[in-house]
């Protein structure tokens, strides 16, 4: 009879197969891409209030050419990276997707810098809604971007602890790559910079290396 | 570039050090919070009672909080914290409308639910500030301009298909289930059966049982099987110590067991007009800022 109870206790565990970590790396593991999935969406949906916000910016200050170049070159750029699911797995293209939506921010920052010199484009009932449109934007990426940073830290932490780590191993869990603190410092910074000078920076900016956009920007001081 | 760099160390010091002195967010015990006595009790009254009457109307609940400061962190990050904290709305619908009010930063921000983006969106939520709110808070006058808001916000929700509000507190598949209420009223059905057919038999049709209803009510086969493993389990298990001595009150126990299964998942509705705190909305940083 204790033999029957063992054996209940044992199908019990192998059931819940809780002891392991097997379930709790399935869950996170979906959980990191349930949220990554949302990171892609805002992005995306930043990259499709852009062309509109260049083409109303243009009516204003057409001249202003660097600047809407600069924002349109990061934009393709951005837009040109594929964010399929499989891009979480790997931390080369992972790093080059955030360079590269680190650089479309800078971009776009720079442009809202230049337009404060435009107050009738300022004044513009369509610039102002877009305007509204692309900051909650920016809120929601920021919100689904800590939200994915969580859910990759508990999922690497389950990777990387014991007993689960050898689940993980088992079955071909590896850490996921993070937003970089280096980066986030970068994408939340607020735009210090004046666009005055002309040299071309924008668009020969590498975008293979995640670096902090700040230290690329105050020279152009 | 000195300032830049010395910001670009500040900022990751301030991403690193876990210990932010954020401000501690403040319950949500109220439909409008007022930390700094602004509104008089009064109008907080009337904007209470008024918010109350929308959500028992619509289904949708808007919160109000006037605070004095938000710092260190910016009204959009504090906003997000306090939305999930506060969970207002109701968790599928995601209908949960935030106005906060940060009067020494002359800052405010209307955090909308996931499910009134479509409605409230970020241009809408920014016109409000900017066109009804704001210049009342310029003048002064706060309870004119968190009034006027509530207003139009309100008008703006109404245009929206949301659930009718008798939905509130209905839990959703699965996870408002009453569990252990489900597993005894099998546990006393089995015990019912297994004198009848036998202990293994008994088992099997406690958990094939117990397994097709909660099959039939969630849908969800990983609960179902779950279910179906843990009756036909506690059967055989509870058949050791020579039975639970069960004898002629089977009948009404298994009465009482099943009593359970129909009653128990559909609680009632919480009381309209009464305040029952957030109901697990969520959000996901949409809605706008703004100054006055």
């Amino acid at each position: 009879m204790r033999k029957l109870v063992l054996g209940v206790v044992a199908v019990f565990a192998a059931f819940g197969t809780s002891g392991c970590g097997y379930n709790k790396l399935q869950s996170q593991d979906e959980a990191v891409k349930a949220a990554w999935s949302e990171v892609v969406n805002q992005y995306q949906r930043r990259a499709d209030l852009v062309p509109n916000l260049v083409a109303t910016v243009k009516g204003y200050a057409s001249h202003e050419e660097r600047v809407l170049v600069g924002v349109t070159e990061a934009r393709a750029k951005a837009t040109s990276i594929q964010a399929t699911p499989e891009l979480i797995n790997d931390p080369a293209a992972f790093a080059k997707f955030q360079a590269a939506q680190g650089e479309l921010t800078q971009a776009l920052k720079s442009l809202l810098v230049t337009v404060e010199r435009y107050p009738d484009l300022k004044a513009n009932e369509n610039f102002r809604d877009l305007s509204a449109q692309l900051e909650g934007t920016e809120n929601r990426i920021t919100v689904a971007r800590n939200r994915y940073i969580d859910s990759v830290r508990e999922f690497n932490v389950t990777v990387r602890q014991f007993p689960s780590n050898i689940t993980a191993n088992i079955f071909d869990f590896d850490v996921k790559p993070n937003f970089t603190v280096e980066n986030e410092a970068a994408i939340s910074a607020a735009p210090a910079v004046s666009f005055d000078s002309s040299t071309p920076s924008q668009s020969t900016t590498p975008v293979e290396t995640p670096q902090p956009a700040p230290a690329q920007n105050p020279p152009a001081n | 570039m000195k300032a830049a760099l010395l910001t670009l160390a500040l900022l990751v010091a301030a991403g690193v050090t876990p210990a932010r002195a954020q401000i501690a967010l403040p319950p949500y015990e109220a439909r409008v919070t007022d930390l700094t006595g602004t509104l008089t009790a009064q109008q907080q009254a009337a904007l209470e009672e008024k918010l109350g009457a929308f959500e028992a109307r619509k289904g949708a609940q808007i919160a109000v909080l006037v605070l004095p400061t938000t710092e260190p962190e910016d009204i959009a990050q504090f906003g997000i914290r306090l939305a999930e904290a506060w969970k207002v709305g109701r968790a599928k619908p995601d209908d949960g409308v935030i106005l906060i009010v940060a009067k020494d930063d002359r800052e405010l921000r209307i955090e909308v639910g996931y499910g009134l983006e479509g409605a409230l969106t970020d241009v809408t939520s920014h016109r409000i500030i900017n066109e009804t709110i704001a210049p009342l808070f310029k003048q002064g006058d706060f309870y004119g301009g968190i009034n006027a808001g509530l207003d139009q916000m309100i008008r703006i929700i109404d245009g929206e298909a949301l659930p009718a509000p008798d939905q509130k507190w209905k839990p959703d598949p699965g996870g408002g289930l009453p569990w252990p209420l489900l597993l005894i009223g099998g546990f006393m059905l089995a015990s019912f059966l297994r004198p009848l057919i036998g202990r293994l038999p008994a088992a099997g049709v406690a958990g094939a049982g117990g397994a097709g209803l909660i099959w039939l009510i969630t849908s969800s086969v990983l609960g179902a099987a779950g279910a179906g493993v843990g009756l036909f389990l506690f059967t055989l298990l509870f058949g050791f110590g020579g039975g639970m001595g069960y004898g002629g009150g089977h009948v009404f126990r298994d009465r009482g067991g099943r009593g359970g299964f129909g009653g128990g998942g559909f609680g009632g509705g919480g009381g309209f007009g009464g305040f029952g705190g957030g109901g697990g909305g969520g959000f996901g940083g949409g809605g706008a800022s703004g100054r006055w």
